[in-house]
């Protein structure tokens, strides 16, 4: 089930943003390997492009086999969300702290690590375990800003809600018809 | 700006507002949530208005980030609109435990923020129970009194609503929108209490089935309760901003700490604080008092003086007394098919068969049949250990087949329920906090069990396996804040008129929930938004004639 544009402008609408959805401007397709073109040193702030690197490689994990077009819902998703606005810095000093491990723990960036070793890292993290806290621990951040940013991001949107069987999931303003119909 | 944790704090900054007091005005309204915001709508254009609220105006463009927090697991309910700290304090001495800062939102459009939208018109026999059920005391008013202030507040507030509901009480014409057409799981509801007897109805929610009043129609966010993103669901910003658009002054993060009066029982000034830690004096011709069922009669006691000891408007001893809520009802379970829940935030059919059965034994109780049954599968991800496959397959597991049902119970005024002021506790001003004692009677708890053992009837009809059931012992309140200055013809018995007007003080009415003798079982906006519609031409025509 392949995520789309529509699917992330439903997302930024469900988690807050009203920042715009410019799909397929830097990638249209995934599944591939992670465009690693960012060029942050893994020193200081990473700035966007190494943000949006690390989030995707997250998502690959974080969301079901079936679906696709992760790579570029995750980019439009962070079109609105990276704007400068107090959440995108906590994205930002999580992602930050998520690629710190990474470098620490396996010597590579989160985009070059194999989805086994993500996996391994986020449990590692503990947020898999934490309980979200915009102002708690590694952890609790982590699951706050980068784990739950992107599981509400995918099963807030319609595609995302059709994976479970509901094509109107909370947060997303699908309209008030679908309630009124059976089962599909 | 994106994002739960980017909601501005509503709390910091806008000193730089002007909050002084408005020269010459006519009218003082003391809380700006649906009874004081269509008071002030109503008197606006004609007069001077000027409405203080102890909360923030809320950014407008922040909804969506509330809707996060609604979803979010982080933040609780009080989160989603900034409830809490030292300025919401409040203590519980009852039987029953009252989550009060769940239960009411301080600001501009006030608990309408994080309503359900639910709005009935109390059955004519509420307004008589003392006759027609032995049981309470009889309204001063009774339905014909109210009944062209209920078509109006309907069209004031925008509601969707049919009229075939056998039950409800007469109505001269049709509601201003369309009821919402029932859900999928209604017409799986509709067979079961066909083959039982049991009616089921459109329900009227102040909520747009099409566009209203220049807002939209509902979109289905799925979060009506706390947050509505669309504006699709009336709150009480609506006649705020009509208001001021006709001229009146309303101010935010202006907590009203006392009133003070002369020696002809007139109250003569709204004493008030602002963030830049000043303390103002707003003098009015006419105050209005619409803080709702806790902090009305909290101010009133506040508002203590020589003159009047035991507090403003409380020579009937009775301000705070017969504390009430609605008592929640409700049962649930799993079928063995789609059943097509969490589309939508809010009901659209409903029972008031059982109603008017009401007697001195049973109350009167409604029931609800959910389109909001079991998880919502997005707060069930954000919730667990897992991700990927092993979440996707949780979540199928869990969502998809919930049924349930609620209702709403009366419960009957109590003196020993009620609202004082803390002995020893004060909020951020310095003033004693509100001191809740929440007692529920036996009539109430009785009730609750003929409304589950109907439930528990209608879904093992439909084939449910129940699954739990909210009875005595897990009920909890509707957050209604009712009857803490009840209306009374008699100034011994009650602290308002048959007019909302204080017995005690010339120039000073009450409108809000807290002047209801009973309570019903219907939800209460709409009999809110009535008698504060009645209040404002009452308060009006006072001014007319003092001039």
């Amino acid at each position: 089930m392949e995520l789309t544009r529509r699917d992330a402008a439903a997302a930024l609408a469900a988690i807050g943003a009203t920042g715009g959805v410019a799909l397929g401007v830097r990638r249209a397709t995934d599944d591939g390997p992670i465009d690693a073109d960012a060029s942050w040193d893994g020193e200081g702030t990473p700035d966007d492009e190494a943000v949006r690197e690390a989030m995707t490689a997250v998502a690959r994990v974080l969301y079901p086999e079936e679906v696709s077009g992760i790579d570029a819902f995750v980019d439009g998703v962070l079109d609105g969300r990276l704007d400068g606005s107090a959440h995108a810095e906590g994205v930002r000093a999580a992602v930050t702290e998520v690629e710190s491990a990474a470098r620490s723990w396996y010597d590579a960036p989160v985009a070059e690590l194999s989805a086994a070793e993500r996996d391994d890292l986020l449990r590692e993290l503990g947020a898999d375990t934490a309980e979200e806290d915009p102002a708690g621990t590694t952890a609790e951040r982590v699951r706050f800003f980068v784990v739950n940013e992107l599981l509400l991001a995918l099963y807030s949107s319609p595609t995302g809600g059709e994976l479970v069987g509901i094509e109107n999931p909370q947060g997303y303003g699908g309209g008030a018809k679908s309630y009124q119909e059976g089962p599909r | 700006m994106s994002g739960a944790g980017s909601v501005g704090d509503e709390r910091a900054g806008g000193t730089d507002v002007d909050r002084t007091p408005v020269p010459d005005a006519d009218v003082c309204i003391v809380g700006a949530g649906p009874a004081g915001a269509l008071v002030a709508d109503r008197l606006a254009g004609d007069r001077e208005v000027v409405v203080l609220d102890a909360g923030p105006r809320f950014d407008p463009a922040d909804r969506l980030a509330r809707q996060e927090r609604a979803i979010r697991p982080h933040y609780g309910r009080p989160d989603v609109w900034g409830v809490g700290g030292a300025r919401d304090a409040h203590e519980n001495a009852g039987d029953w435990f009252y989550p009060l800062n769940h239960a009411r939102v301080k600001g501009v459009g006030g608990s309408t923020l994080h309503w359900q939208g639910m709005v009935m018109r109390l059955h004519e026999d509420d307004f008589s129970s003392g006759t027609e059920r032995g049981v309470g005391p009889d309204w001063p008013i009774d339905y014909a009194d109210l009944r062209p202030y209920y078509a109006e507040a309907e069209k004031e507030l925008g509601v969707a609503g049919a009229s075939d509901n056998p039950y409800a009480p007469p109505r001269e014409e049709p509601h201003p929108m369309p009821a919402f057409e029932p859900s999928y799981s209604d017409s799986l509801f509709a067979e079961a209490c066909e083959s039982l007897g049991i009616d089921m109805h459109s329900v009227p929610n102040a909520r747009n089935s099409e566009p209203y009043d220049d807002r939209s129609p509902c979109v289905g966010y799925g979060t009506c309760q706390p947050v509505c993103p669309s504006g699709a669901k009336y709150d009480a910003t609506v006649h705020v901003e009509r208001a001021e658009e006709r001229g009146a002054t309303v101010i935010d993060r202006a907590p009203v700490e006392r009133l003070d009066h002369d020696g002809d029982d007139r109250v003569t000034a709204a004493v008030y604080a602002t963030p830049d830690g000043e303390r103002h004096r707003q003098e009015a011709a006419a105050f209005v008092v619409a803080a709702g069922g806790v902090e009305t009669p909290r101010l009133l006691l506040l508002s203590a003086s020589d003159r009047y000891p035991d507090g403003l408007a409380n020579r009937s001893g009775h301000v705070g007394e017969f504390f009430m809520d609605h008592l929640f009802a409700g049962a649930g379970g799993t079928l063995d098919e789609p059943t097509r829940q969490n589309h939508v935030g809010f009901y659209t059919s409903a029972c008031d068969q059982f109603y008017d059965e009401a007697d001195e034994s049973q109350a009167p109780f409604k029931l609800e049949f959910f389109n909001y049954a079991g998880p919502s599968p997005v707060e069930m991800a954000l919730t667990g250990d897992d991700w990927g496959d092993t979440l996707l397959e949780r979540l199928r597991d869990g969502y998809g087949n919930h049924v349930a049902m609620g209702g709403l119970v009366e419960q009957l005024p109590d003196a020993d329920s009620r609202v004082t002021l803390a002995d020893d506790r004060t909020d951020d001003r310095g003033n004693p906090v509100p001191r809740i004692e929440w007692t529920v009677g036996d009539r109430a708890l009785d009730t609750i069990e003929r409304a589950n053992e109907i439930q528990v009837e209608i879904l093992e009809e439909l084939g449910a396996d129940v699954e739990w059931v909210a009875g005595p012992d897990a009920t909890g309140p509707a957050y209604h804040h009712m009857g803490t200055t009840r209306m009374s013809d008699d100034p011994e018995t009650g602290v308002v008129d048959a007019r909302c007007r204080t017995h005690d003080l010339d120039n000073c009415w009450i409108a809000s929930s807290s002047v209801f003798p009973t309570s019903g079982a219907m939800n209460p906006t709409l009999t809110i938004a009535a008698l504060a519609l009645r209040v404002g031409d009452d308060v009006a025509e006072w001014l007319g004639d003092e001039t």
